[in-house]
């Protein structure tokens, strides 16, 4: 069987290791996070939450996913 | 009074008082707190989500958005860069354009930066966002950012969360007078009576956070602030009496016995 190659990228500032050319939206889905909810960057540029699964995640990349939380 | 209209950037709103939603126990405390206050608009953060804890809760699963405004801030920033990227996703959460904007310069005093207010002020605008903007006491400034297209004005009393309630009447009153858009006193209040004296200044709104979250009774707190308001505007449109500096008798001095 031949073996999944990984890749290090950092999701909120957490190093995770993903198969190589994963789809930023399985990881999303991975994490259940509400999508109505947050807002997502990667590597500083805002994405559109519709095109999650076009997105092929590369070597590196850094995600940010954010949301409200209670502030003055 | 039903006609003396909160209106900020053509929205219309009842209550006069903004609250934070920062600082409280838990977010069922908060939810309750704002609910007393009868606050329509309510301060949020954007933070990252906790990867890690995916059963944390989620403050919008306790305040419904489609009924309290949410008015996304920078808090925590400390120049333009990081205060545009912050708006710009939450713009992206769910189409917020009202923003609060608050560029800090100090992290001991917590006072507003303003060269980069300014400048993230402009950007902010052009981008299409209502920009309400946290700032000094200072009345040039105040103008230049109305220049700059703010959609409201929001001095700070004092430092914020130390509640010292106003600490310079004079300026926030010169304010007043030299602008049309929407005055909201924002941070530093210490209880409910400084808040009657910002509206009693002629201020529109009271942004509080601390004063409420930090109180011992929080719900009590809410309540009298919200009370403090309503009685601050009243007040105010009233039209106090002028002050002397000797004695006038209430009673009529005719018919004395």
């Amino acid at each position: 069987m031949k073996k999944k190659i990984k890749i290090k990228i950092k999701i909120n500032g957490k190093i995770k290791n993903v198969d190589k050319n994963s789809k930023l939206s399985n990881i999303i889905k991975n994490f259940k996070i509400p999508l109505k909810k947050v807002a997502i960057e990667l590597n500083e540029e805002i994405v559109d939450k519709k095109k999650l699964n076009k997105i092929s995640l590369k070597t590196n990349d850094k995600i940010e996913i954010v949301h409200f939380i209670g502030g003055g | 009074m039903s006609k003396d209209k909160f209106i900020i950037a053509k929205r219309n709103f009842k209550s006069r008082l903004i609250v934070g939603t920062g600082k409280y126990k838990n977010m069922k405390e908060c939810a309750r707190a704002i609910n007393l206050s009868g606050a329509e608009i309510v301060t949020v953060a954007v933070r990252r989500v906790n990867i890690v804890d995916k059963k944390k809760p989620l403050l919008m699963d306790f305040i419904d958005p489609k009924k309290i405004t949410y008015l996304p801030n920078t808090a925590g920033c400390f120049n333009s860069k990081d205060a545009l990227r912050t708006l710009r996703l939450a713009r992206e959460i769910g189409g917020w354009k009202l923003v609060k904007l608050e560029v800090l310069g100090d992290k001991k005093n917590l006072f507003p930066e303003m060269i980069e207010t300014l400048k993230s002020t402009e950007i902010l605008t052009k981008e299409g966002f209502q920009v309400m903007v946290y700032c000094n006491d200072d009345p040039l400034m105040a103008k230049r950012l109305e220049n700059s297209g703010a959609c409201a004005i929001m001095p700070l009393a004092a430092p914020i969360g130390s509640g010292l309630g106003i600490l310079n009447q004079v300026n926030i009153k010169i304010i007043r007078n030299q602008t049309k858009l929407p005055l909201i006193i924002d941070a530093g209040l210490g209880q409910a009576s400084d808040a009657t004296i910002a509206m009693e200044l002629g201020c529109d709104g009271v942004l509080v956070n601390t004063a409420i979250a930090k109180a011992k009774k929080p719900f009590d707190m809410a309540l009298a602030f919200k009370n403090a308001v309503v009685a601050g505007r009243q007040s105010y449109l009233a039209g106090r009496i002028n002050k002397l500096i000797m004695g006038e008798p209430s009673s009529p001095k005719k018919g004395i016995i």
